[in-house]
């Protein structure tokens, strides 16, 4: 465990809290159903970067502490984490050297697959059927992914995170 | 997560996580408690002046109506023991304050800063100045989640405080309007008519305010009417809400005690009475 710290594994733990953070931070009414999930972008960073060091339990634990977060249905989000953490996984060499108009594809088809898991959860917990809306978060997501991607990238340089 | 949906069997484990996730939502709100502190030190004085005798002014007002409140209560209890029912005066109540994080879009839900530490319990019926907000749908340690009226999966029963007619308020997800669909297309009710809840699901204490009916459709082929109520509760506004310990939750360990005081009481007042 102090390895772990010690080779960055806190700055993976920051940057998950700071993701929270942007996640439940006030927005205006406008922009409230655009708000991307951060969470899951920074996780799909770290699963690619560093595969070894974040896999599908640690998204299952990230999942889980979204839906304490957001005061969702108790493993909706890690359930969804997983399995998105899983395919970054099984994709992590290829997707690493694409250039970043092309991640940022996959990152959207990524951002989908979570959102339509998480909107048959909430179908199977007789919730409401989002609407339009609700596809919005993923494509602001995706826009975002390159700052997301060459920031955190900046991160894991600067603390070496291995 | 299936047991979490169902059975509640979940309810330790999700206090745990949901006060682990309570430093999240402190920090997040932290500026803005930080900004209004700031803005209460830095006021004028003269301002504070001002809105001091605002304050003392209204509180007179006030005091005035207790008065003759205190003695419509009175002549309730004294009915009310004659007609043999269980009344409570006044719930004790918990002042709480809406922390500044945005949750789920999708549902109406907002978090308190007020806790299990401080009492709070799941199901505890929440209400600002002007009526009815919701009920707590989760505790934690030291924050609570609130679940408002107008949540697509929200009901609360009312009653028409006009003659007393009951009904069931639905929320549609719509922060202006709850639905009130299984009335049938003679009942009488009409734009206008105040809603209270009428205490029959036991959760909500009774004749408190919840909305004021804004529309109702009667049409021919149908055989319910479609009416809708407008909240009188600012859900989006209000800062500071009441949590209310309501009667039942008091009853369950010392119902006999509470029974006993009302006696207690309506002999006193009948006694009295004689005196006169």
């Amino acid at each position: 465990m102090t390895l772990a710290l010690q080779r960055g594994g806190w700055i993976i733990f920051v940057s998950i809290l700071v993701a929270y953070m942007l996640t439940v931070i006030p927005l205006p009414e406008w922009a409230r159903l655009a708000r991307p999930e951060w969470a899951a972008l920074v996780l799909i960073y770290w699963c690619m970067a560093v595969p070894h060091r974040v896999g599908v339990v640690i998204a299952w634990l990230v999942g889980l502490g979204q839906d304490a977060v957001q005061s969702t249905l108790l493993g909706q989000h890690a359930l969804a984490y997983a399995v998105v953490a899983y395919l970054v996984l099984r994709l992590h060499q290829r997707i690493r050297v694409y250039p970043l108009p092309q991640q940022a594809l996959i990152v959207l088809l990524l951002l989908l697959l979570n959102n339509l898991i998480q909107a048959w959860i909430s179908g199977l917990a007789n919730q409401p059927v989002p609407g339009v809306a609700y596809w919005l978060p993923p494509l602001v997501g995706t826009l975002l992914w390159p700052w997301v991607f060459v920031i955190m990238r900046g991160v894991r340089r600067r603390f070496s995170v291995q | 997560m299936t047991l979490d949906h169902r059975e509640h069997l979940g309810e330790p484990i999700r206090t745990a996580v949901q006060t682990a996730a309570h430093p999240v939502h402190f920090a997040v709100n932290l500026p803005f408690d930080l900004a209004g502190y700031a803005s209460e030190r830095l006021a004028s004085r003269s301002a504070l002046i001002e809105e001091n005798a605002r304050l003392r002014d209204q509180h007179l007002l006030y005091e005035a109506r207790l008065q003759r409140l205190d003695q419509l209560e009175r002549e309730n209890i004294r009915l009310q023991g004659l007609l043999g029912s269980a009344y409570e005066v006044e719930e004790s109540v918990l002042i709480a304050e809406l922390m500044r994080v945005d949750l789920d879009p999708y549902r109406h839900i907002i978090r308190v800063d007020k806790g299990s530490r401080h009492g709070v319990f799941a199901g505890q019926p929440v209400i600002d100045a002007d009526g009815v907000m919701g009920q707590v749908d989760s505790v934690s340690r030291s924050s609570a989640v609130v679940r408002l009226i107008t949540d697509p999966s929200h009901a609360v029963p009312v009653q028409v405080n006009r003659n007393g007619l009951r009904a069931i308020a639905f929320g549609g997800g719509n922060l202006r309007e709850l639905d009130i669909p299984h009335l049938p297309n003679n009942a009488d009710i009409e734009e206008g008519d105040l809603l209270v809840t009428s205490g029959l699901a036991g959760r909500f204490p009774r004749g408190y305010p919840v909305a004021e009916v804004i529309s109702v459709e009667r049409q021919p082929g149908e055989s319910f009417a479609r009416i809708t109520a407008s909240p009188l509760a600012q859900l989006d506004r209000s800062r500071e809400m009441l949590l209310v310990r309501a009667r039942e939750e008091r009853e369950e360990g010392d119902l006999d005690d509470d029974t006993m005081e009302q006696l207690q009481s309506v002999e006193d007042l009948a006694r009295e009475d004689d005196q006169r």
